[in-house]
């Protein structure tokens, strides 16, 4: 369990860290959103020790961060953001330090470090220094660094920034598998990620929380989640939104387009919970509308970050 | 249990260090300049061999001076290094306290410059084939030499962790370096001691790399040159982990 209460952060004059609190439990992924600034590395940097709070308090498994510091790194695997490594040398060595410095010898030293490079897949360069190395690559020795001791706490600083579509997917897989045993924080600025791996999401502005909630709750908070985009042939874009707006429980119609005799329309509900999906479809069969397209939307959260952030 | 686990992590630390050295160019190029200027100051501007002497005392005065410039090269890396690759934010969230690490990376750069002067065991077989020199002086030379380059290093490391530039560190350094070989200096002892209280000039001259490198490598081994270098080294080195504790992010 990760708890933190009040946390503040100043650097002279700028406030980075703003009294935030919040949880995280085991079997929890939670996503840290938030534009450029926002105060997410510095949070990390405080929960994982590195810097002091100005104000507040971080108790991570029940113990102090400050006061039982030791203890408590022992429990945390971090990737840093930009994945810092030590540049000369091989990876395969680089993971053996890190191995030592978590109290691993001999066999079982060996054992995790070939593990960790096989789940990182980094068989092929493991011989080879790391400053030779892609960034993609650099990256992943970083986050094999950071779960190389299989610690209850992971705290991911854009565990993804740099990795290719595939990679993505393999890191995110890995969370996901992981978090089972782990309480997760992870920071991103792929929205989809969110909403792949989140169970939860905290999206902070100007170093204050904005918004803590699933991904799905967040989805909600969309002008769009729930209404009808609608796609039709041969139709008049005038007739078709006055027929459709007569529909009870419709608000609103407006055309997105209207190209070559193909209408494409939004249907906004009077409220975002009560579907409206077969009413639009019945009207338009009713009146003869050729049909090419019709699903409700689920929100977006590029949308939502936008209105919450801004 | 806990002193154990302390050990563990210096070694980690310290063997991660020197592989660093080692696997990269730097390691060689400061073994080879360390070898050439020792033999330029020793044969050229000293005159080694015309001075017919079978001793090493015109090997070692050089030393101090040889140090002042490159002890602060290998030490600047030390700190400001970690700073700009951004390690230093890993290293410091492991599982080690900040003296295991200042120490596990003091020692290795140490060993490191023990490795470049032992390789000037030359000049041993040298002075020994021309003449019959006194080898426990000789041993006092070294020893002498590498407390002193201990100090250095240790100065070094500690203006190291105050900045992101090695740049920086490397002047702070020399300068530091600069003045507390200037300290026991005979001229400089004498300007202060025209107007400055007798024990002012004594604490200032003591404090002095040189005034001990000198009575240790002419074969006088004092306690006091130990506990002396051995105080210098631990202050530096506790003010490095103050600075670090504190600006751990700068
Ligand atoms: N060491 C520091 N000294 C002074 N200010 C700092 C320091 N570190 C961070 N800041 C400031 O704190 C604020 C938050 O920075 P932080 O790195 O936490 O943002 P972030 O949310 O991680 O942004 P990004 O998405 O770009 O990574 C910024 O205004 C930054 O300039
Ligand atoms: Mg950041």
């Amino acid at each position: 369990m990760i708890e933190i209460k009040n946390l503040s952060k100043d650097f002279a004059a700028i406030r980075a860290v703003n009294n935030i609190s919040f949880s995280v439990g085991k079997g929890e992924i939670l996503g840290f959103l938030g534009p450029n600034g926002a105060g997410k590395s510095t949070t990390m940097r405080m929960i994982t020790g590195f810097m002091p709070p100005s104000a507040g308090t971080i108790r991570i498994g029940g113990f102090d961060i400050i006061k039982n510091s030791l203890e408590v790194r022992k429990q945390i695997g971090y990737l840093p953001e930009n994945a810092p490594v030590y540049p000369d040398m091989k990876v395969i060595d680089y993971l053996n330090f890190c191995g030592q410095i978590r109290g691993f010898t001999k066999a079982a030293l060996k054992r995790r470090v070939e593990n960790t490079i096989e789940k990182c897949f980094l068989t092929t360069v493991k011989q080879q220094i790391i400053n030779t190395l892609s960034k993609g690559y650099k990256q992943r020795v970083c986050f094999a660094q950071s779960i190389l001791h299989d610690p209850p706490y992971l705290i991911l600083d854009e565990p993804t920034d740099g990795l290719d579509p595939n990679q993505k997917y393999e890191v995110r897989r890995m969370i996901k598998e992981m978090s089972r045993e782990k309480a997760v924080i992870f920071s991103t600025h792929i929205l989809e990620e969110i909403q792949d791996v989140c169970t939860r999401t905290i999206i902070i502005a100007k170093g204050s929380i904005v918004a803590d909630d699933t991904p799905a709750g967040l989805l909600k908070r969309s002008d769009l989640y729930g209404s009808v985009s609608l796609t039709v042939e041969n139709a008049d874009s005038n007739e078709i939104t006055n027929c459709l707006n007569q529909i009870k429980g419709v608000e609103t119609t407006t055309i997105i387009s209207d190209e070559n005799e193909i209408v494409r329309l939004q249907v906004y509900p009077e409220t975002k919970d009560t579907p409206i999906t077969d009413k639009v479809m019945a009207a338009a069969l009713a009146n003869n509308y050729q049909v090419k397209s019709i699903y409700m939307e689920q929100g977006r959260l590029d949308e939502v970050f936008r209105t919450i952030t801004t | 249990m806990r002193l154990n686990e302390s050990f563990r992590n210096i070694k980690a630390i310290q063997k991660r260090e020197l592989y660093g050295y080692f696997g990269s160019p730097v390691a060689y190029v400061f073994i080879v300049i360390f070898l050439l200027l020792m033999g330029f100051f020793t044969f050229n501007i000293s005159n080694f061999f015309e001075a017919g002497q079978a001793d090493l005392n015109n090997f070692f005065q050089w030393h101090p001076w040889i140090y002042m410039f490159l002890v602060p090269s290998i030490a600047m890396r030390l700190w400001a290094e970690e700073r700009r690759l951004g390690t230093i934010e890993l290293i410091l969230t492991f599982p080690v306290t900040i003296a295991e690490v200042i120490l596990g990376k003091f020692l290795a750069a140490w060993i490191f410059i023990g490795i470049a002067l032992s390789l000037t065991f030359p000049m041993v077989l040298t002075v020994s084939y021309l003449g019959n020199p006194d080898l426990g002086a000789i041993f006092c030379g070294y020893l002498g030499s590498f407390l002193m380059a201990g100090a250095f290093l240790s100065l070094g490391s500690m203006t190291s962790s105050l900045t992101r530039s090695q740049v920086i560190s490397f002047v702070t350094a020399v300068v530091g370096c600069l003045f507390f070989i200037l300290a026991g200096y005979p001229p400089v002892t004498a300007i202060l001691s025209g107007w400055a209280p007798i024990w002012l000039v004594n604490l200032v001259s003591n404090l002095s790399f040189l005034s001990h490198f000198i009575s240790i490598s002419r074969g006088v081994l004092d306690l006091r040159d130990l506990v002396y270098y051995l105080s210098v080294i631990s202050f530096m080195l506790f003010v490095n982990a103050v600075v670090l504790q504190s600006r751990k992010a700068a």
